[in-house]
């Protein structure tokens, strides 16, 4: 078992005929995944090394059966690209595209939630899901995962979800799911999504979350974990002597209150019972332990 | 992208809420001319970034040209909290009758639009989210629907706005909101938005964030900019694309993405030392890349040691090795360098630094031993 993608995954890449499409779409067949088809708008009856692809993401679901829609087209198209997938009756679409306006993400993020509630975004902003031997979805490198599980990892940050699934891998701890949810303003899938998706999970035994400073989700999914998780958490949040990034003005402060700091979130997830790690190599480590006890 | 007062206040006026008819300058005789124009008593207001300029006497009110002149050659060339004051902007000063506090801004927490609106403005309004909570009222708005005219004017009810001010602020506020939405703002603010005594409603005060990722929609957003004020070094980062905020250590930070290199500062610190800059390599991290963070760090006459700190995934180790021995080549770096690279391809990247031979380059395996040899090396040289 695995959480949200696995090797029965169909996927189809919008953008696949661009060069980040190409390249991180092939890679992620390289893998294993089920890549059956591209999109893109004018190219449909041609192929990218052997895949399909189709003008609409409707032609796309219709021809190959897919489930699943890995977009990777710029920020003013993406949008547009994430509404056509739901309309279209994807179930989880990832978007790895970076900046997109706020505005843009609020509002798709709303119609997604009243007029496709069947439907999961990942993203934006975030480099994907990779559930290892089975699915990879985005931009993650394959060969830093390791199959098998116990550990699921959830995490907002890119590179320091690369760097937990190397440190576990590194001591042969595999993983069931790794997700990357991504750190813009309006997360289609959230902390608490993941972690439910992993208490869920039979095959997951214990979860690595990975948190940065800003908003509140840290401290939801710590509200969660105390009172609907029964697998135990290790978390690593990043900026702790960070500067403090751009105040929202007064309304901002108001909103968050005393809320976004890495004192915070850290206070918040021992509280709940959460083993929370000075840097994400103790992270690792301490995850490594924990396994060695289950 | 924060905005100056002035700049705040074209912005509010292209989206029809009043403000006080003034002019922004950068000399006295220029000020005491648009005080004249304006009619006095006439304010004279620092513009700059930052809050708590009244209390630093950056705002001043004027009753004549002497006056103005006095106040302008004052404030001008100011020293607020660190920012020098460059620009006044002259109004013509209001009566105030009542003042409110209106603002739209994203919440993360539900996802949607937050309004906040009080009858209790014109002061600190986290002050009034202390003493009186229950003084700021609070709307949800889903973005699909938008703001109606009969929320709006529930919610100035609500807040209990002075009778006579309602309809002026429940127009204000649908026009805050349109602005906010439209004009792609991160936060739109008023503060104070008065009530004069001649029952007029208007934004005596703008505080404007637009989304810098919305830029592509706004191609007259390039005037703001204009203005905006960065120290040489945040300009050349800019200019290079990295994402670099300054700090006062002396162990300058590269890193690639966000999260490791906020994850690097950590470190740094819990192993005793201090940063002396944020900076995010981003996706790639080529020769190009690598050479423009080295020549943005460097500098920085703080920085006694550079950490690169490098987890390779779709970036390899090697071309980042490659990279910074080119960097090398092209900038004349005055400190040492301390690389950790992992992940993908780190191995033969060691080995391309190791081949390079240069006694300012030192490998790590860890980060951990990477951010103690950075700590140990800016000590060092001290």
């Amino acid at each position: 078992m695995a959480i949200f993608v696995d090797e029965n995954t169909k996927v189809i890449v919008q953008g696949l005929t661009g060069s980040q499409g190409r390249f991180h779409g092939l890679r992620n067949r390289d893998y294993g995944t089920k890549v059956v088809g591209g999109v893109t708008p004018g190219k449909g009856g041609s192929d990218v090394d052997g895949i399909p692809v189709f003008n609409t993401v409707e032609e796309a679901v219709v021809a190959t059966g897919a489930t699943a829609s890995f977009i990777v087209v710029p920020p003013k198209f993406a949008p547009e690209a994430i509404l056509e997938a739901a309309a279209a009756g994807v179930s989880f679409i990832v978007c790895i595209t970076e900046f997109i306006p706020a505005r843009d993400e609020a509002m798709f993020y709303n119609i997604l939630r009243r007029n496709y509630p069947g439907t999961r975004l990942l993203g934006p902003n975030c480099p994907g899901i990779i559930s290892p031997g089975r699915c990879n979805i985005g931009i993650t490198s394959g060969d830093i995962a390791l199959a098998g599980g116990p550990v699921g990892i959830v995490s907002r940050s890119g590179t320091l979800t690369y760097q937990a699934l190397y440190e576990l891998s590194q001591k042969g701890v595999g993983q069931t799911t790794c997700v990357g949810i991504g750190g813009d303003p309006v997360p289609g899938t959230n902390f608490i999504d993941c972690l439910a998706a992993f208490e869920a999970d039979p095959e997951t035994k214990a979860v690595l979350m990975i948190g940065e400073i800003g908003g509140s989700e840290e401290e939801k999914a710590a509200d969660f974990i105390k009172s609907n998780m029964s697998k135990p958490v290790v978390s690593y949040i990043a900026g702790v002597t960070a500067p403090p990034g751009r105040k929202m003005g007064h309304a901002g402060a108001i909103i968050s209150g005393s809320q976004g700091s890495a004192q915070a979130k850290m206070a918040a997830l021992e509280e709940a019972g959460v083993t929370v790690a000075a840097n994400p190599t103790e992270a690792g480590e301490v995850m490594v332990e924990l396994v060695k006890s289950l | 992208m924060d905005l100056f007062e002035y700049q705040g206040k074209r912005f509010f006026s292209s989206y029809g809420i009043p403000t006080s008819k003034g002019e922004v300058v950068e000399e006295v005789a220029e000020a005491v001319r648009v005080a004249k124009e304006v009619g006095f008593p006439a304010v004279v207001k620092a513009q700059v970034q930052v809050g708590g300029r009244g209390k630093a006497g950056g705002i001043r009110l004027v009753n004549s040209e002497e006056e103005t002149e006095v106040a302008a050659s004052a404030i001008l060339g100011m020293d607020i909290k660190g920012h020098l004051v460059k620009r006044v902007w002259i109004e013509h000063a209001s009566d105030i009758d009542k003042e409110y506090y209106v603002s739209v801004t994203l919440d993360r927490g539900s996802k949607d639009h937050l309004i906040l609106i009080s009858s209790q403005g014109g002061v600190e309004i986290e002050e009034v989210a202390e003493s009186a909570p229950e003084a700021i009222k609070r709307l949800h708005v889903n973005p699909i629907d938008g703001l109606s005219e009969d929320e709006a004017r529930q919610l100035v009810a609500d807040a209990e706005i002075d009778s006579q001010a309602r309809q002026g602020v429940v127009e204000t506020l649908l026009k805050l909101y349109r602005a906010y939405v439209d004009g792609d703002a991160d936060l739109v603010e008023i503060n104070p938005l008065i009530l004069t005594t001649s029952g007029k409603v208007h934004a005596l005060d703008a505080k404007v964030t637009l989304d810098d990722n919305a830029a592509f929609r706004h191609p007259d957003w390039e005037d703001f900019r204009a203005a905006q004020e960065l120290d040489g070094r945040e300009k050349l980062a800019k200019e290079k694309h990295l994402n670099y905020i300054g700090l006062d250590g002396s162990v300058g930070i590269i890193a690639n993405g966000a999260g490791l290199a906020m994850s690097t500062l950590d470190v740094v610190n819990q192993v005793g030392g201090s940063a002396a800059n944020f900076l995010d390599l981003g996706g790639g991290a080529g020769a190009d890349v690598m050479a423009a963070a080295l020549e943005v760090i460097n500098t920085d006459e703080n920085v006694r040691s550079v950490l690169i700190n490098v987890f390779g995934g779709i970036t390899r180790c090697d071309q980042v090795a490659k990279g910074i021995v080119d960097a090398l080549k092209r900038v004349d770096i005055q400190s040492p360098l301390v690389v950790r690279l992992d992940g993908t391809n780190a191995q033969e990247g060691r080995e391309i630094l190791a081949n390079y031979g240069s006694d300012k380059i030192q490998v790590e395996a860890t980060m951990i031993d990477a951010a103690r040899r950075a700590v140990e090396l800016a000590g060092e040289e001290r």
